[in-house]
């Protein structure tokens, strides 16, 4: 198995405002994660992490630092060097704690259509969306819509959706933040499985501490740094000490 | 995979009051040019139907529609004397509003130059042409009429013996033809009592004069009948009609007619101006400037429905956006969601327009080149509605899919 980086980030920072409006969003933080490894970022409300995981996802570009992406320099400070959109598109899969899929469309078809803005054929994104739904456990509910799924299920087809296009790393934020205990640790088990059969980097923001044990590695965050000496592999993967910096 | 058809299929029900409620709009503004066009028609068909190349009217006058024109009847004679004329007609036009089986009857009285013309040129749905001098008439079926009613003008009561379809005066007031003697008769037509104190007052004013000494026969006579008298004019017409010989110029002959003191020429060309620039021209352009306040109004509220429909979807645009679809897709669903809404508003406001339109007082006449002129409008209408919600769809970040 390729256990090559798939995201390496080099002391990224985020500042809103300035002066005496400044805010520090995230400082320094240098985190790595490998092809096939889970890694969760754990830390309380207001610690940084939904702003590294946007930062990672080329939504909210940092202030300074450097993101890389399976090796390559992707953002440099404030510049993007690759256009966000497309990149995203084709290396980048992401999951969110609810509402996630396009209400107007099916189950297939929030696939689908992830297959098909990356230039997919429409015969093609229909078979390979089928797939990963079965692959997922949700093929017979297809064709209903978001709103005619369980909480769990609209995760697992979230979870297809960020495979579709067969991406290198990807990015959850508090997915099991609206599923109950069994269902939360279900589809926590669903991004092990995942990360390792596909082969994709994944950072999963979460609260839950109960399904910790799923994870390769644990991060944590507090006031937008990642506090020393939190990184934990769990299971023999290799991890590299965090840089921090006050 | 077509979202905008996928979004519109998901919000079925809403999508489709929308588009009815747009459709309505529509279908006012569609109506509003269809009068506009019934109104410029309407003038102008009497002008087009009776066929005539030239107009002969009172001198100094713009008659007989846009003002009132009165001919002594020997004009005729004289025009038809002209050189080039092949035939002159009498025209006499005049409305009458009166009652009829206890409802009003408003109508256009237009004489026909009996026996010359008999209507045979009338577009008649049912019944014939006039056959006889007096007492029967020819009524459009605005008027409520039908063959073989009776209707009292007068003193004398009027049979139809034809019906036309279509054929109203500039005020939509539909078009009943007589003999121009009827007409006149309907038109001069006085209670016996007034007959009566005139004589008394034309026997009173021969008094006054020394007439009655040297010429007491005179003074008897003043006291008989109108018509009897030689100094007293026939009742004067409207209008001559008059129709040049083929391969004859009509301005050749307007312009010898026009040497005559007593009478003012318009060709055909000029009596349609006149009407237009006179009797409808201020109801066509309130018309139409309340048409172009309706389109102004529709393109709002389409502009407000797109950029609402637009809101509902913010989530989806920035989730979409998210995983990848660039601003042309996204702009592209909004654009198709308001060429459809724009497309089925313009074929719910014809549909109902075709069934709605006929039982409108006034004719509403949708023409092939003003239903693709407002096909365009609607078009440049759903464009440019769909600009709101388009500038809305392309400020929306990704970061936005990150805080549902």
């Amino acid at each position: 198995m390729d256990n090559s980086l798939a995201i390496e980030t080099r002391l990224l920072t985020k500042i809103y405002g300035s002066g005496n409006t400044e805010v520090v969003a995230m400082r320094d933080v240098s985190l790595t994660v490998r092809r096939g490894e889970v890694v969760a970022l754990l830390g309380p409300s207001g610690s940084g992490k939904s702003t590294v995981l946007t930062a990672v996802g080329l939504i909210n570009p940092p202030t300074a630092g450097q993101i890389f992406i399976n090796g390559n320099l992707v953002v440099d400070g404030p510049r993007t060097l690759v256009n966000p959109t497309a990149f995203r598109l084709a290396h980048i899969g992401f999951i969110f704690q609810k509402s996630n899929l396009i209400p107007f469309l099916s189950a297939r078809e929030n696939v689908q259509v992830a297959i098909e803005l990356a230039g997919g054929r429409s015969g093609t994104a229909l078979r390979r969306a089928l797939e990963l739904l079965d692959y997922l456990g949700v093929a017979d509910r297809a064709d209903n819509l978001p709103a005619a799924l369980s909480g769990g299920q609209q995760q697992r087809v979230a979870v297809a959706r960020a495979l579709a296009n067969r991406p290198s790393i990807i990015l959850a934020d508090e997915p099991t933040a609206a599923l109950d205990r069994s269902r939360g640790r279900q589809v926590m088990e669903l991004f092990a499985k995942v990360a390792h059969e596909q082969n994709a980097g994944v950072i999963v923001v979460t609260h839950d501490e109960r399904t910790l044990e799923v994870f390769d590695t644990t991060i944590e965050m507090e006031d937008g740094v990642i506090r020393p000496d939190t990184r934990h592999a769990r299971h023999g993967l290799s991890t590299e000490t965090s840089q921090f910096k006050v | 995979m077509n979202l905008a058809v996928k979004d519109i299929r998901h919000n079925l029900g809403r999508f489709a009051l929308t588009a009815l409620g747009i459709g309505m709009l529509l279908m006012i503004v569609m109506g509003m040019g269809g009068i506009y066009r019934g109104i410029t028609e309407d003038a102008t068909l009497l002008v087009d139907k009776t066929g005539a190349d030239l107009w002969v009217v009172q001198r100094g006058t713009r008659g007989p529609f846009a003002e009132v024109s009165r001919l002594p009847p020997n004009v005729v004679d004289r025009v038809a004397a002209v050189d080039g004329v092949t035939q002159a007609r009498k025209f006499v036009y005049h409305t009458v509003q009166r009652e009829h089986r206890g409802k009003r009857l408003r109508m256009a009285v237009l004489g026909l130059d009996w026996p010359t013309d008999r209507g045979e040129w009338l577009p008649l749905t049912a019944g014939r042409p006039l056959a006889q001098n007096h007492y029967e008439m020819i009524a459009d079926r605005t008027l409520g009429l039908d063959v073989g009613d009776r209707i009292t003008l007068g003193k004398d009561i009027f049979t139809v013996v034809g019906l036309t379809d279509g054929m109203i005066d500039s005020g939509g007031n539909g078009l009943a033809f007589f003999t121009a003697p009827d007409a006149q008769t309907v038109q001069f037509d006085l209670p016996g009592e007034a007959v009566r104190l005139e004589r008394a007052a034309r026997r009173g004013r021969a008094d006054r004069i020394d007439l009655s000494r040297t010429q007491p026969p005179l003074v008897e006579r003043a006291e008989g009948e109108s018509a009897n008298i030689p100094a007293l004019a026939p009742p004067a017409i409207s209008a001559v009609l008059v129709r040049v010989q083929p391969g004859v110029d009509p301005l050749v002959v307007a312009s010898t007619i026009s040497g005559w003191a007593d009478v003012s020429v318009y060709t055909r060309e000029d009596q349609r101006q006149l009407l237009l620039a006179g009797p409808v021209e201020k109801a066509k352009l309130q018309i139409g400037l309340f048409r172009v306040l309706l389109t102004i109004i529709s393109a709002i509220v389409m502009a407000l429905i797109l950029y609402t429909m637009t809101l509902d979807k913010l989530q989806s645009i920035a989730l979409l956006k998210l995983i990848g679809a660039p601003n042309r897709v996204i702009l592209a669903m909004i654009l198709q969601q308001a060429l459809v809404l724009g497309a089925l508003g313009f074929g719910i406001a014809y549909l109902i327009g075709q069934r709605i339109f006929p039982r409108f007082p006034r004719r509403v006449i949708l023409t092939d080149g003003d239903l693709i002129e407002l096909a365009a409008i609607v078009l440049g209408i759903s464009v440019f509605s769909s600009l709101l919600g388009m500038w809305k769809a392309a400020r929306v970040s990704p970061n936005e899919a990150l805080s549902g």
